[in-house]
């Protein structure tokens, strides 16, 4: 048998199929499917409060995932994933609220009415670059939460909409636990899917708009169709994660869906790791469990301190702005290479030259 | 008519204080090719410095401006020093984020020492109403249309026949060239930061004299984005035009148009604007066009 302990020095593929496989080894392989059972087991034992918590990490990883898919691999920035959310979630509500569908065709829906918007402000991008835009997505931003807010027969206003927790059969997903595992699988579902679309021609394709666009144009990669897939695949992953948040918190207004909310997401798949599958999901529980820990921070320091609860908010903006400049200084590549320098470093070790 | 010249009158003066923070985020665009989402922030410690000296230490209104302008210069050249340095030559997205962090920062510094209520200004200007033939205007309005000119024109000059200033236009045109010939870049980017930081903040502290101190002056650093890119985001008459622009539109939507939609559509309108612009003219009015090669 062989030792456990030791690692391999290095991946060598002799063929192909060993090196497009999403887990290069059988050993990989075994860890996913523990770290799963992990994740699929631990609500048995936590507290609600943890698993609401881990919830909303999740589900935050789901729509950080689909901004990485056109930030991180398209190389497209946008600042209007908070406006994105917003429309998920709004149609998602409009469809159980109004029309009395099932939540388990509005969820889908509201990906695909979100998908159809993020590819109309997508449109623009074919002759806007960088900056230009950024410029245009933020845009997009400020627009549709004015609609939102605005189109009160609709949407209700600025009052916002009340929502419903799904139902299978008679089974209402009320409980934290039950939403976690409904949760769990649309991540591990989304999580999959982009794993595999990076494997496929149009991943690559992304990616080779990211890396040079005008290259790629060049070697025959239609850059309209394909900057305007990557919106409209990425947001229908944010439009999925806009319902699922909807339907969690069981209300949506316009101000939770402000510009706040996009620089948050940006900052999760930054903080996680650009063009990472995985870095989003550590960025989403990095930054949504950021102002939780500070505030539990504060509350302890607050016998020492009695005057820093009332500061708690401009901290965490400090804080938040902080940890942004400090990862683009430090580790531009966030979470997920550190990670993977961690294992770097265990490979070889205690040998490491 | 006399509603629409009064609407005009406003769009021109609002756009005009538009105009100069565009002129400083047009300034570290040209000079680093980075966008700046922190001038809102630049704009909003300006005004709270030059209040507090006001209101707490009874400093008269020139001196805290002038003091105020000079802590907003130090401030842009510490921010460009520790904060931007590291991001020259990175990818977009990096300086995109580095901004937006900035701006997270220097909000939370904000909320931390001046909290949310809204504050307003001493009443520097008199309160009667000038009357140019049928329109009434503020005097404060006046005034800063005035200032706006004069620093606009120093700002000029001050490109058009000083050493610096054409040091700055020189790096802008090209880095490489102007490091031959003996400038420093670095100096020069410093420099463009600690104009923005000055230009913002005397635009915020004319719009605190208009409407108030709170927290939400700092939106206008978004606004401005439409405004640079209507004008083309490495020109300077572009901005300025833009500016105007901007403004009348604005004020003219806000008289017209928002009675009919419940108001907030004039938030709205640089940016559906902007969207329109960008479809036709991706690169402004007056943006440099760019070639590109593989």
């Amino acid at each position: 048998m062989r030792n456990p302990f030791v690692m391999d020095c290095g991946e060598f593929h002799v063929n192909y199929k060993q090196d497009m496989a999403i887990w290069k080894i059988t050993r990989v392989r075994l860890r996913v499917f523990i770290l799963l059972a992990v994740f699929a087991v631990f609500p048995m034992f936590a507290s609600d409060y943890i698993i609401g918590l881990a919830t909303l990490c999740g589900i935050a990883a789901i729509g950080a995932i689909g901004l990485n898919i056109l930030t991180g691999f398209t190389g497209q920035i946008s600042i209007g994933v908070g406006a994105f959310l917003g429309v998920g979630g709004y149609t998602s509500a409009i469809l159980t609220a109004k029309l009395g569908l099932s939540f388990w065709i509005a969820m889908p829906t509201a990906g695909i009415v979100t998908a159809i918007v993020g590819g109309l402000f997508g449109l623009p991008s074919l002759r806007l670059k960088g900056l230009y835009l950024a410029i245009a997505t933020l845009a997009a931003q400020v627009i549709i939460l004015f609609v939102i807010s605005r189109w009160d027969a609709l949407t209700g206003g600025t009052a916002g909409m009340v929502l419903s927790r799904p139902e299978l059969g008679s089974f209402v997903f009320y409980s934290e636990r039950s939403y976690y595992y409904l949760m769990f699988v649309v991540l591990v579902i989304t999580a999959i899917f982009t794993l595999n679309l990076f494997r496929s021609r149009v991943g690559r394709a992304f990616i080779a708009v990211r890396d040079r666009d005008v290259a790629a144009e060049v070697m025959g990669i239609d850059l309209f169709k394909y900057k305007v897939l990557a919106f409209i695949v990425s947001s229908f992953f944010v439009g999925i994660a806009g319902a699922l948040l909807g339907h969690y918190t069981m209300v949506v207004s316009p101000e939770l869906y402000s510009i706040t909310v996009s620089i948050e997401y940006l900052a999760i798949i930054l903080v996680g790791g650009l063009g990472s599958v995985f870095g989003s999901i550590y960025g989403a529980v990095f930054i949504t469990l950021l102002p939780v820990v500070l505030r539990s921070g504060v509350e302890m320091m607050s016998g020492v301190f009695p005057d820093l609860s009332a500061v708690l908010i401009g901290m965490k903006e400090v804080v938040f702005g902080l940890v942004i400049i400090l990862f683009l200084i430090y580790e531009p590549q966030g979470l997920a290479k550190i990670w993977k320098n961690i294992k770097d470093y265990f490979k070889l070790w205690p040998f490491s030259y | 008519m006399t509603f629409f010249l009064q609407m005009l009158v406003t769009g021109i003066v609002v756009g005009s204080v538009y105009a100069l923070v565009a002129l400083g985020f047009v300034l570290i665009y040209k000079s680093s090719d980075a966008i700046n989402f922190a001038q809102g922030e630049f704009l909003l410690i300006g005004t709270y410095v030059c209040l507090t000296l006001i209101t707490a230490y009874n400093i008269p209104f020139a001196a805290a401006l002038l003091i105020a302008l000079m802590f907003s210069a130090v401030l842009g050249f510490v921010i460009e020093r520790i904060v931007l340095r590291p991001f020259i030559g990175e990818p977009v997205i990096s300086m995109i984020m580095a901004t937006i962090g900035l701006s997270s920062v220097l909000a939370g510094i904000v909320h931390i020492i001046w909290g949310h209520e809204t504050r307003v200004f001493p009443k520097i200007f008199s309160e009667q109403p000038v009357n140019l033939g049928e329109i009434v205007i503020a005097p404060v309005y006046l005034w800063s249309l005035l200032i706006v000119v004069v620093m606009l024109v120093i700002f000029t000059l001050f490109f058009k026949y000083s050493k610096l200033g054409i040091a700055m236009r020189a790096t802008a045109d090209d880095q490489q060239a102007a490091m031959s010939m003996g400038i420093s870049v670095k100096m020069i980017f410093a420099v463009a930061w600690a104009i923005a930081a000055i230009v913002s903040a005397v635009g915020g502290i004319l719009l605190g004299n208009i409407n108030g101190v709170n927290a939400s002056l700092s939106a206008i650093g978004l606004k401005v984005l439409p405004v640079a890119i209507l004008g083309g985001l490495d020109s300077i008459p572009g901005a300025i035009i833009g500016g105007l622009i901007i403004g009348i539109l604005e004020s003219l939507t806000g008289g017209y148009l928002d009675p009919l939609v419940g108001g907030g559509l004039k938030e709205v309108m640089p940016f559906v604007i902007l969207v329109f612009i960008l479809m036709f003219k991706p690169y402004g009015l007056f943006g440099k066009k760019e070639i590109e090669r593989v």
